[in-house]
């Protein structure tokens, strides 16, 4: 748009430049999240992808001038399928878990009072003010031959159990790990519902299961969305847990791309398994939102 | 070397902190035409032209975890009145591509023997200057020259040294155990001193689990024959019912609590670990007679140190007699130093833990190159 055509002052020319400076306004508000965003997020992410296509010299530095797809052929691997499929129904397990644990746990506290409402909210916040890492160290006590869990089936007389090294214990881990993320969105979602849409059912005749399938949990589905997102895409590359509780003998994708960067120094080889990580996380995120989109 | 618990989270952050510092060295690539390595031009450093005992700055130390005595930190910082900060590590992989992007401005490193190597193709050491050194001479002959990573000592200076091998519960295979890898090989083997069940735990490092796998089948821990390296793989696949956990951090601490009963890990380790436990003697350490892995840590100068006189003086002080020895007596691994011998503590130098009576079972991990791949690809497959 040139000076000449600005200076008509034209209704529309005026609402147009209104719409500019507010729109101006949103983004100088806006750029320091978008500088964070750029740097810490867009930059790091292009430079794991730019690594990706990149070849592992002898030293097992990064030679960023021999260009190719190698890294990404051998992700076609049958073991690295294997990790993947592993990696995905462990995820998805999670997930499910949490989502079974939460639900019922998110209703109860959206009907108490305020009051109660905010002493249970600080009760699920309070695992976050010890460091991830300890707690999951805790686990491995809890969980081991000596621990209170097997104590308590010798003293039924069910014997020593061992849950620590096992995908058991890798599940366990992460539905503790990642619980509140599920809990959150949904407690906020089931908050706000609105009771008289439920009364309105119960009046209608619907019982107490009708209503739930069919007014309660459509109603909440943004926040099943939302917790499931946000405990599936951690869980699917989770490395901590599947670790310390599950002993590294099972290899899963985070295991992996550690390995790759700290073991075999193929950086490339690392970068584009998170790439390929990322994408499919990204696709299935989008997709689920899309499925989703009416209802969030 | 893998001297404290830390576990690999460090590291990945470490990782993933390396990537950022990578974007941040964008320029050098552009010159040397690759990052990480700089291909296979060496970036030329000539040695230094210091005196000994000379001090051109402050010092910078980058060292593994509880690895040196803070007193002798505080002995050199009066000495030569200089203040010194040390940074810490946990992995030669992660400390190896901070030196690497240049400007990490750190004077004085300890990569391990293998890392050495691959610093040295990689260009990221500069040479020591010799006489600026005098106490070079103080190092037992072994250690002195001809060690295979630096076969001429132009860069390196041993530190310390130690070894891989088993840790034991004596109350769980009796006290008449054969020192063996059979005994989480060797089902039969396993299976007579009750480790039947998952109770042992492997290193969760593919070059040292694979290593004792290959030094098992009495093949090289160095080996580059795929044929012996898919041996080792299926090795460590038939073994996965009677492992617990590939674990690189608290072997010890599993061994000493109970959940396992033969551990893989590194001497220094066990002893600390033993030393604190109720019953010392239900534990034993020992390195397998068909063989292990020895480490050896040693004393550098990256390329672009901003002091190097100091880091020479700091090595020189740290190859003192005495020095030497107050560094073993604290750290409880073995020392280079043989004019340090006498200053040890006795029980120290008796502990074949410390020092083991043969080392000609002894092999370094070395470097293999493009077969590092091979290596973990193997570890990734034994494991499912």
């Amino acid at each position: 748009m040139t000076t000449a055509q600005t200076t008509e002052l034209s209704p529309k020319n005026l609402s147009d430049a209104n719409e500019r400076n507010k729109r101006r306004q949103g983004f100088l508000m806006a750029f320091p999240a978008y500088a964070y965003l750029l740097i810490f997020f867009a930059f790091p992410l292009g430079i794991v992808v730019v690594y990706s296509f990149a070849t592992r010299n002898r030293f097992g530095g990064t030679d960023l001038s021999d260009w190719n797809f190698d890294s990404y052929i051998r992700l076609n691997d049958e073991v690295l399928r294997n990790i993947l499929f592993r990696s995905f129904t462990l995820a998805l397990l999670t997930t499910v878990i949490c989502l079974l644990v939460a639900y019922p746990f998110s209703y109860f506290l959206a009907t108490r009072t305020p009051t109660i409402r905010n002493v249970l909210l600080v009760f699920v916040m309070i695992p976050f003010w010890s460091n991830f890492l300890v707690r999951n160290y805790a686990w491995r006590v809890l969980l081991g031959s000596d621990g209170p869990v097997s104590r308590l089936t010798e003293l039924l007389g069910l014997g020593e159990t061992r849950i620590l090294f096992t995908p058991t214990a890798i599940v366990l881990g992460l539905v503790y790990g990642f619980l509140p993320f599920m809990i959150l969105p949904l407690y906020a979602s089931l908050e706000r519902l609105d009771w008289s849409v439920l009364e309105a059912a119960r009046d209608l005749g619907a019982t107490g299961f009708q209503t739930l399938r069919k007014v309660t949990i459509p109603l909440s589905m943004p926040g099943v969305i939302a917790g499931s997102i946000l405990v599936f895409i951690p869980s699917f590359g989770a490395f901590v847990t599947p670790e310390i509780l599950g002993g590294g003998r099972e290899v899963l994708l985070g295991s992996f791309i550690v390995s790759q960067f700290l073991e075999a120094r193929n950086w490339p080889v690392g970068a584009a398994t998170s790439t390929v990580l990322m994408a499919v996380m990204l696709a299935s995120a989008l997709l689920y939102f899309r499925k989703g989109g009416r209802t969030l | 070397m893998k001297l404290k618990k830390y576990t690999r989270l460090i590291a990945a952050s470490m990782a993933i902190a390396l990537v950022a510092a990578a974007c941040g060295s964008s320029s050098d690539t552009a010159t040397d035409g690759g990052d990480g390595g700089g291909g296979d031009a060496i970036q030329t450093a000539s040695a230094s032209s210091c005196e000994a005992g000379q001090i051109d700055g402050d010092l910078a130390i980058f060292n593994w975890t509880e690895y040196m005595d803070p007193e002798l930190i505080v002995a050199f910082e009066e000495e030569f009145g200089v203040s010194v900060t040390e940074d810490n590590y946990d992995s030669n992989e992660a400390m190896q591509p901070i030196i690497n992007a240049g400007g990490s401005g750190f004077d004085f490193i300890v990569p391990s023997d293998y890392m050495v190597g691959i610093m040295i193709d990689a260009g990221n050491l500069q040479p020591l200057n010799r006489d600026a050194i005098p106490n070079l001479q103080n190092l037992a002959p072994e250690f002195a020259s001809g060690l295979p990573y630096d076969p001429d000592a132009e860069f390196s200076a041993p530190y310390q040294w130690g070894t891989t091998g088993l840790g034991v519960d004596l109350t769980v295979t009796g006290p008449d155990v054969p020192q063996t890898w059979g005994l989480i090989f060797d089902p039969e083997l396993a299976a007579e001193f009750n480790l039947e069940g998952q109770f042992s735990t492997l290193l969760n490092d593919p070059r040292e689990t694979l290593g004792a796998a290959l030094k098992f089948l009495g093949y090289s821990l160095n080996t580059t024959s795929e044929a012996e390296l898919q041996e080792a793989e299926e090795l460590i696949a038939s073994t996965l019912d009677r492992v617990a956990a590939f674990e690189s951090d608290q072997y010890d601490e599993l061994l000493v609590t109970g959940e396992a009963a033969v551990t893989h890990g590194y001497s220094g380790n066990f002893l600390f670990q033993f030393l604190d436990a109720e019953n010392p003697e239900d534990f034993t350490y020992f390195v397998p007679e068909e063989g292990g892995t020895r480490w050896i840590d040693n004393m550098a100068i990256p390329f672009d140190a901003p002091n190097p006189c100091t880091a020479h003086t700091f090595i020189n002080f740290l190859l003192d007699a005495e020095r030497g020895a107050q560094l073993t007596n604290w750290n409880l691994y073995a020392s280079p130093n043989e004019a340090a011998t006498p200053f040890i503590d006795q029980e120290v130098l008796d502990d074949p833990i410390v020092y083991p009576t043969d080392t000609s079972l002894l092999e370094e991990i070395e470097d293999t190159g493009d077969f590092e791949i091979n290596f973990s690809d193997a570890f990734t497959s034994a494991r499912g």
